[in-house]
C-alpha cells in the first residue's frame, strides 16, 4: 500500500499535466506570451491545481501524522531571502526561454523528443552545480 | 524563436490542475511529502539509493506513466509537442531551471501549488518572481529581438 500510493500520486500529476497540454512547452510560452495569442490554460491547471491542494490540505489539519511515514514533512523555513529571489528569478528565465519547469519536462521524456532529453539532462547539471556551490558557500567562513 | 498557436481548453486545464491537486493531497497524506518536482527529481541526483531515493523514483516512474497513459488513451497528442528553438536552446534552459530551482528551493509545483496551498510567504514571493521573469523573458524573445 505504501509503494502504491506514491507510484499513484505520481500518476495522477503525469496525468494532470498531461491532460491539461502542459507537457507541451509551447503551451505554457503561449500562457506567458500576454502580448501575443494569449493561452490562458496554464491559469486553469494552477488555480484547479491549488483549490484542490488547499482543501486536501486542510482536510489533513486534524492528523498528526500521515498514513504511511512518521511524520509531515513540511518546509521549515520562512524567511525570503536572496537566494530564494535570486534562484527563482533564475528558473523563471529558463523556462521563459524554453516553456519548460522540472514536472512537464520529466513527464514528457515519454515522447521521446530530442530537445525534452536535452533540457533534463542539463537540468540535473544546473542542480548539481548549484548543489556544489551551496555547499561551497556554506563552508566559507 | 519558433511560435505555434495552441487551443485554450478550459475544461482540460481544470480537470488537469484538479488531479494534481489530488496528486499533492494523497503525496501528503501517504507520506508526509511537499509535490515538489525539482526538488523530488533533485533528490533522485544522489549516490546513496535509500528510502529517500526510492519514494523519489517510484513518484517518477508514476509520473512519466501517468503521462503515458493519457496520451495513449486520447487524452493528449504528442504530435502537437513544440519547441521555442533547437536543443541548445533546450540545454541552456534546462541547466537555468536546474539551478534556479536548486537555489530557490522550489518550482512551480513546489512553490506555485503546494506552497501557496499552505500559504507560505516564501512561496508567494518565488512565484510572483519566477512567473514575473518568465513573462519578461517571453515579451523580449518574442516581440523585441524575436519579432
Amino acid at each position: 500500500m505504501p509503494l502504491l500510493a506514491l507510484f499513484v500520486s505520481g500518476l495522477l500529476f503525469g496525468a494532470g499535466l498531461t491532460v491539461s497540454g502542459m507537457v507541451n512547452p509551447m503551451k505554457v510560452l503561449n500562457f506567458l506570451d500576454f502580448a501575443g495569442a494569449w493561452d490562458p490554460s496554464l491559469l486553469f491547471v494552477m488555480a484547479g491545481g491549488l483549490a484542490v491542494t488547499f482543501v486536501g490540505y486542510r482536510l489533513l489539519g486534524g492528523r498528526s501524522r500521515p498514513l504511511f511515514a512518521p511524520a509531515f514533512d513540511e518546509p521549515v523555513s520562512v524567511t525570503v531571502d536572496r537566494r530564494l529571489i535570486g534562484g527563482a528569478a533564475i528558473f523563471g528565465l529558463g523556462w521563459g526561454l524554453t516553456g519548460f519547469c522540472p514536472g512537464p519536462a520529466i513527464a514528457s521524456l515519454v515522447f521521446g523528443r530530442p530537445e525534452t532529453f536535452a533540457f533534463v539532462v542539463a537540468m540535473a547539471a544546473g542542480a548539481l552545480l548549484a548543489r556544489a556551490f551551496l555547499s561551497r558557500s556554506a563552508a566559507l567562513p | 524563436m519558433n511560435v505555434v498557436a495552441t487551443s485554450f481548453e478550459p475544461w482540460a486545464a481544470l480537470l488537469g490542475g484538479g488531479l494534481i491537486g489530488l496528486s499533492a493531497t494523497l503525496l501528503m497524506a501517504s507520506h508526509g511529502k511537499v509535490a515538489g518536482l525539482s526538488s523530488i527529481f533533485g533528490g533522485l541526483l544522489r549516490t546513496r539509493q535509500d528510502a529517500e531515493f526510492r519514494w523519489r523514483a517510484l513518484f517518477i516512474l508514476g509520473l512519466l506513466a501517468g503521462a503515458l497513459a493519457t496520451a495513449r488513451a486520447g487524452g493528449f497528442d504528442p504530435a502537437s509537442l513544440s519547441f521555442s528553438g533547437g536543443w541548445a536552446i533546450a540545454a541552456a534552459g534546462g541547466l537555468l531551471v536546474g539551478a534556479g530551482t536548486a537555489l530557490g528551493s522550489g518550482c512551480t509545483s513546489g512553490h506555485g501549488i503546494c506552497g501557496l496551498a499552505r500559504l507560505s510567504r516564501r512561496s508567494l514571493v518565488a512565484t510572483l518572481t519566477f512567473m514575473g521573469v518568465a513573462t519578461a523573458t517571453v515579451f523580449v524573445t518574442r516581440h523585441l529581438i524575436g519579432g
